[in-house]
């Protein structure tokens, strides 16, 4: 088989994007569990393991600048390469905003919640649903399984908008309860970004199997 | 605020990696793509092109049209007819015994093939630089005053001797040493002597056949700077076997390849940058990337 080597530094860049994106998964599930069950524990953890998803990302990095140096990749092995440099550099976001969701968790520490905790999680499904859609479109070099990563961001948006309104409303008649809706608000805006986030992913897809940058990301937020 | 807003300039690193590459991304942009500079104009206009050594054809119905004042590089596997195009354009392989050849190759709207055409006339306006450096044993000065003197030039020679090694990089060099012989410079020294000789006779169009496949990194660095250069004035194509070097110096590439039957066709001739990062023809697409060739 002709440029054995490369095949194989190629398989492994895919497969450590996968394992990227695994750990930034884990880190959105995580830091929702911690939301949910109130656990500072474990929001601390969350805060403290996203150094390994930006070690992941930087080993990617070298990854790829020694594909570019050493093997000269052309074509459609370029563009897989390229994609690849952007997408960690989303994943590693997304593992931010995960973080983020982490910190949020410990600065509410123990106020009460001042609603039920129905579509953030519901968000946080769907943006975990859309990161998992979105690398296998790449794996698959499925265009249209990328396509449909873009259409769910919708979803994600409306229901950002359905918090915030609710939020809204809870913060209008009751002004004590702001410095809590706030909160909500901060996580359900992380959770927006990473779906935001998935649509990059999805973007470059399309970019690795026709050549063509396209613009899914459509969000008014 | 907790969390991140977005961080956009990251994603230039992509880019910029894919520039380090020597490809631009933007190569690949449909939505976004700027507008075309204007074309050219067409140096050189092949029609259905085909051509035989005896009874083996060589090369099939290529028809191609090479932009003036830009780099066309040729590229393919060993055997896919490249260097016979390319030397189809200045009458070459009118040299070689037993070749037929038809079609036609339009320059400045004459077919260099016409029945009252002479080959000697096509390669005034057609220079032609080689693999190996090959100088004349005689002075720097003589080897790119030859042609000229044989042309009847009647200018001043110190003056066309001058500018001629100035174009090809290589004045400052030796400007104190004219009367050296070409043969005692370097490969890459020899291979600028020889691209001196070419444009010193003001030819229009100047073909290389792997003119840096003899020389080092450095010398090969300054060959493909001055192609560049070059492509100011002239129109230039070259065969390559280096894919990096197409990618580096050409602004169109065409891809040849001989299939089962060994007749060399030609299977996609777009931009360079198109070729590199996004081919359409599934074939070339297999070439660069190494699965074959």
């Amino acid at each position: 088989m002709p440029r054995e080597q490369f095949q194989a530094d190629l398989d492994r860049l895919q497969d450590g994007l996968l394992e990227m994106g695994a750990m930034v998964d884990r880190q959105i599930e995580r830091a929702m569990a911690a939301l949910v069950e109130r656990d500072v524990a474990l929001a601390d953890a969350v805060i403290r393991d996203d150094a390994e998803v930006n070690r992941k990302r930087f080993d990617l990095d070298n990854q790829v600048l020694h594909l570019l140096a050493q093997q000269g990749p052309m074509a459609r092995d370029l563009r897989v390469v390229i994609s690849v440099l952007s997408m960690v550099v989303d994943l590693e976001r997304m593992g931010d905003h995960a973080k983020g969701i982490g910190a949020i968790v410990q600065m509410m520490s123990d106020e009460p919640l001042v609603k039920p905790l129905v579509d953030i999680p519901e968000m946080a499904t769907r943006a975990r649903s859309m990161l998992n859609n979105s690398l296998d479109a790449f794996v698959n070099g499925d265009i249209e399984a990328a396509y449909r990563v873009g259409q769910a961001d919708d979803g994600v948006d409306e229901l950002q908008d359905r918090v915030y309104k609710d939020l809204v409303a809870i913060m209008i008649n009751d002004p004590a309860t702001v410095e809590p809706c706030t909160h909500l608000l901060w996580v359900a805006h992380n959770l927006e970004r990473i779906a935001d986030r998935t649509t990059n992913i999805a973007e470059r897809v399309v970019f690795a199997e026709t050549g063509e940058i396209v613009e899914m990301d459509l969000s008014t937020y | 605020m907790v969390g991140n807003v977005t961080d956009e300039a990251e994603r230039t690193a992509a880019s910029a990696a894919a520039r380090a590459a020597g490809v631009s991304v933007q190569a690949g942009v449909r939505a976004t793509e700027p507008e075309p500079a204007a074309e050219p104009g067409i140096a050189v206009e092949m029609r259905n092109i085909s051509l035989w050594y005896g009874q083996k054809q060589a090369v099939g119905n290529v028809s191609l049209d090479v932009p003036r004042n830009r780099v066309t590089a040729l590229i393919g596997p060993s055997g896919c007819g490249k260097s016979t195009l390319l030397r189809c354009i200045n009458r070459m392989n009118d040299l070689i015994d037993g070749v037929r050849i038809e079609g036609e190759v339009m320059i400045d709207g004459a077919n260099i093939y016409a029945p009252n055409t002479e080959p000697s006339q096509v390669r005034r306006h057609v220079g032609m630089v080689f693999q190996k450096p090959n100088p004349f044993p005689k002075s720097i000065y003589d080897n790119v005053a030859f042609g000229a003197k044989i042309n009847g030039y009647t200018g001043n020679m110190d003056d066309l001797v001058e500018e001629s090694l100035t174009k090809a990089a290589l004045w400052d060099e030796v400007k104190h040493e004219l009367k050296k012989s070409g043969l005692a410079l370097s490969g890459g020294q020899q291979q600028r002597l020889c691209i001196a000789r070419a444009i010193a006779v003001n030819p229009e169009i100047v073909l290389m056949d792997e003119p840096c496949s003899a020389l080092d990194p450095i010398a090969t660095q300054r060959i493909e700077d001055l192609m560049l250069e070059l492509a100011n004035d002239y129109t230039i194509v070259v065969v390559t076997h280096n894919m990096q070097q197409a990618a580096r110096v050409s602004h169109k590439t065409a891809f040849m390849l001989a299939e089962d039957d060994l007749v060399g066709r030609l299977i996609e001739f777009s931009d360079t940058d198109e070729i590199f990062l996004n081919p359409q023809d599934s074939r070339t697409e297999e070439y660069i990337t190494g699965r074959f060739g």
